[in-house]
């Protein structure tokens, strides 16, 4: 291990960090007012609160299921099922994807939902 | 030396054509090569088998990697690239997918392009190399999964994916080091 080694690994950590504070500090991580938004192949297939426990059917190739608060994808037609592996969101900020079928499961508030300059694609 | 000499073979109806005899260097380099590759391929077979770590899929170990280290550093990058490409494919149709295949290669490929940047004028040694090769894997997966689900969201997940990439750089740097100390790569070349 060399100096530089040892600055490459400060700058990295420096880099996340900041890829962590900046959305945290502007207040992105939060429960309030948090929707479940689903994009399927880059197109928003819904958005649905996340106070009411329900199955979602998303066309025919992934169910995801919000209770408590918390939304997991239950189901999945792809031979992997990595989505389904991944952990319960509940913040916004809170990604789970199932990229075989484009699928996307996002955490979003209220506000960012209706406004038109967040939606990303 | 035999070997030197060029042997002039006949073809029907296309005259003289040469061919130099592989020279033993090369043969022993290809040797090695394939070793290298199958043992990549036998690392991303074990790699399958760990289960994913802590709810964020598409963090590995990396230990694949190792063998593209060592084979930068013992031979160079058109090596290394070779048989990550072999490694990639091989892996990719035994127990993944073309998305996969894809994810891989676009990992693959940024990360081996930073890392023979660094190793030419860095000053960085095997563990710095590494570990910017692994950062730079994820960020490049990350990529394709950006356009993959037109999602820009996904970067999100970048904090853990940096951290991780360090983590298991760091790691499969330190082993490559260890392992060239103990393996006589002089002989290899």
């Amino acid at each position: 291990m060399k100096k530089r080694d040892i600055g490459l690994i400060g700058i990295v950590l420096l880099i996340a960090f900041l890829c962590w504070f900046i959305p945290y500090v502007r207040g992105q991580f939060t429960y309030e007012k948090a929707q479940l938004r689903i994009t399927v192949d880059g197109e928003e297939y819904g958005v649905f609160s996340l106070e009411e426990d329900q199955v979602i059917r998303i066309g025919d190739t992934n169910v995801c299921e919000i209770k408590d608060g918390y939304v997991t994808m239950t189901e999945a037609d792809c031979p992997d099922h990595l989505c389904m592996k991944q952990k319960r969101i509940s913040k916004t900020g809170g990604t789970i994807v199932c990229l075989p079928n484009r699928v996307v499961l996002e955490i979003v508030s209220r506000e960012s939902s209706e406004g038109p300059d967040v939606v990303a694609s | 030396m035999w070997w030197r000499h060029r042997e002039r073979i006949r073809f029907k109806g296309s005259g003289v054509r040469l061919l130099r005899m592989q020279g033993d260097k090369d043969m022993k380099k290809t040797a090695y090569m394939g070793l290298f590759a199958a043992v990549a391929i036998i690392f991303g077979y074990v790699e399958t088998l760990l289960p994913v770590f802590a709810g964020i899929p598409g963090i590995k170990l990396g230990l694949a990697n190792l063998v593209t280290v060592i084979l930068l550093y013992l031979f160079g990058w058109r090596e290394a690239a070779v048989v990550s490409f072999i490694r990639i494919l091989v892996i990719g149709f035994m127990f993944g997918n073309l998305f996969s295949i894809l994810f891989s290669l676009a990992g693959a490929g940024l990360s081996l392009l930073v890392m023979v940047l660094l190793k030419k004028n860095g000053g960085f040694s095997v563990a710095g190399v590494s570990i910017a090769g692994g950062v730079t894997h994820n960020i490049g997966q990350i990529l394709i999964a950006v356009c993959v689900v037109e999602n820009v969201n996904l970067f999100y997940y970048l904090p853990v994916l940096l951290i991780a990439g360090l983590l298991t750089g760091l790691l499969i740097g330190i082993l490559s080091g260890e392992i060239m100390k103990r393996i006589p790569g002089k002989d290899l070349t």
